[in-house]
């Protein structure tokens, strides 16, 4: 245990004090890895905070629940949205209620005079707890089978679009994240290259002198790793520092929508996902990079 | 104990460097190998130490067998020799200190283990004032010692000097190989690689050597 300890703890330190020693490299690898990170994070908190949106914002997509003219059961459907366990609120209007508004209303006041008696129906506006696409479809063919229902209608088409516009911006933000990967793998492979070069006399000797192959191999693992994980902070700062930027002007149009939206700071799980893939893509880089280059001093 | 039975050694596209040599080299002894320039010392040293393999024949070191040693296992033999080259091989990028500590590190000895036994080693070639100074800075002389205190800091059983004296003047010569018969004089394994058998020796180990003489790859 001891042994595995000092095996792990002493190439760790030989690394801190190399990226001590060159500190100014080192923090310019760290902002590479965080400027390239930080764009899909961007895209990702960019369309992450829009989802948040659509099921946040204070004109909640409704059902309209129009009952049969001649219908005779209302209070019965209204105890069955009462009990109704998806249902987060309704509210009912008689169609006396519905007749005088519209005969008041200028715009259709001209259209209801031309009318000789109340066409409309009794509704109710229903405001399901759930706004995702699928339970308002759920709800909606529940409802259409009731008795004295003539017509449910949904009228969040739109709420289905943007879905459809944000899974598009997921796949974008996947795509990205792939390809930013595969460079920062190549850039960090590269790096480490370069090191294993400058210090093959190093290599060598310890070959010699009865290195195993694993001792020679962990400090540039290590060098991966931390640089990964510099990274990848570097990338926190930076996605910090542009959504409170950005915070500043989303502020102004949202209050001019009456909205308090903001873009939220990444949270805990995101922090989390952001270090631990930096930190796993310069591992692999290094691996990479480890395994190509010190293959040729491996039949010393 | 070391035995090549019939050890043949030859490069891709090259004549043998090494033909058919049989030898043994008891616990102890302290080793010559000499010859001229290309005779083959240096290929023997590292056939030896577990650096090269055999192209045919039998390298026995302490009854292993190098030729049928997995890969993964070289390099814990290896460890059993201190190695001093001519060119020293000295890291120069480090200072003494942890020029001389590597053996040790690979060995997994580290903090105040590994040094009290790199001081002890510093103080045994007389440099332990020069603890913190950077190789390049040293004399040749002062350069080898170094690289004797790292050849001995892991207390190996077999010390290897291939031309220790090649670059150094006959003063700073006799200086380093007295420090490799003190080894022997201890119970070490000293095989020593030069042009020939150096003319001072001290009577109490004059008696006591073995020599190897090759010539064109053939022990004679």
């Amino acid at each position: 245990m001891s042994l595995w300890l000092t095996q792990h703890q002493q190439p760790l330190k030989l690394v801190i004090g190399r990226m001590r020693n060159n500190l100014m490299a080192t923090l310019l690898m760290f902002c590479v890895i965080g400027v390239t990170l930080c764009l899909p994070a961007i895209l990702y908190t960019v369309v992450d905070n829009l989802s948040r949106l659509t099921g946040g914002v204070e004109s909640k997509p409704q059902i309209s629940l129009f009952l049969k003219l001649d219908a005779s059961n209302k209070t019965e459907i209204e105890a069955q949205l009462k009990k109704h366990a998806d249902i987060a609120s309704f509210e009912f209007v008689s169609k006396d209620d519905a007749w005088s508004k519209m005969q008041q209303d200028k715009n259709t006041a001209d259209a209801a005079a031309s009318l000789e008696k109340n066409p409309l129906p009794d509704a109710f506006y229903i405001t399901p707890k759930k706004v995702s696409p699928d339970n308002m479809a759920r709800l909606q063919e529940e409802m259409q089978k009731w008795d004295g229902v003539e017509l449910a209608q949904v009228d969040a088409n739109w709420v289905k679009r943007l879905d459809t516009i944000l899974k598009l911006g997921k796949k974008a933000v996947f795509v990205l994240l792939v390809l930013l990967g595969f460079a920062l793998i190549t850039v960090i492979g590269n790096t480490i290259r370069l090191q294993i070069m400058t210090q093959r006399e190093e290599i060598e000797v310890s070959k010699l002198i009865g290195a195993t192959n694993p001792f020679i191999r962990r400090p540039f693992l290590y060098a991966g790793v931390l640089y990964g994980l510099g990274g990848g902070l570097a990338a926190l700062l930076i996605l910090t520092l542009v959504t409170l930027l950005f915070n500043f002007s989303v502020a102004e149009i949202a209050d001019l929508y009456a909205s308090n939206f903001r873009l939220h700071l990444p949270n805990g799980s995101s922090i989390l996902v952001l270090l631990a893939s930096a930190t796993g893509l310069g591992w692999l880089g290094s691996y990479f990079a480890v395994n190509r280059t010190l293959a040729q001093f491996e039949n010393l | 104990m070391i035995k090549f039975d019939q050890v043949s050694k030859r490069y891709p596209g090259n004549y043998e460097t090494l033909k058919r040599i049989s030898f043994e080299i008891e616990q102890g002894d302290l080793v010559f190998v000499t010859g001229a320039s290309g005779a083959g010392k240096s290929t023997l040293l590292k056939l030896i130490a577990g650096l090269e393999r055999p192209t045919s024949g039998t390298v026995l070191i302490n009854s292993q067998n190098v030729s049928q040693l997995k890969a993964a296992a070289i390099p814990y033999l290896r460890r059993q020799f201190g190695l001093i080259f001519q060119d020293h091989k000295l890291l120069y990028d480090r200072n003494c200190y942890e020029n001389v500590v590597l053996p040790l590190n690979i060995n997994g000895i580290i903090g105040e283990d590994a040094a009290k036994r790199v001081r002890a080693a510093l103080d045994k070639v007389g440099l332990l004032d020069k603890e913190k100074a950077m190789p390049i800075t040293l004399s040749g002389g002062e350069q080898q010692r170094l690289a004797i205190a790292r050849a001995v800091v892991s207390r190996p059983a077999f010390l290897i000097a291939d031309e220790p004296t090649g670059n150094l003047d006959e003063n700073y010569a006799a200086e380093i190989l007295e420090f490799l018969y003190a080894f022997q004089q201890v119970g070490v394994t000293v095989i020593i690689a030069s042009h020939e058998v150096p003319k001072h020796l001290p009577p109490e180990i004059a008696s006591s050597i073995k020599v190897l003489h090759l010539q064109h790859g053939e022990l004679v």
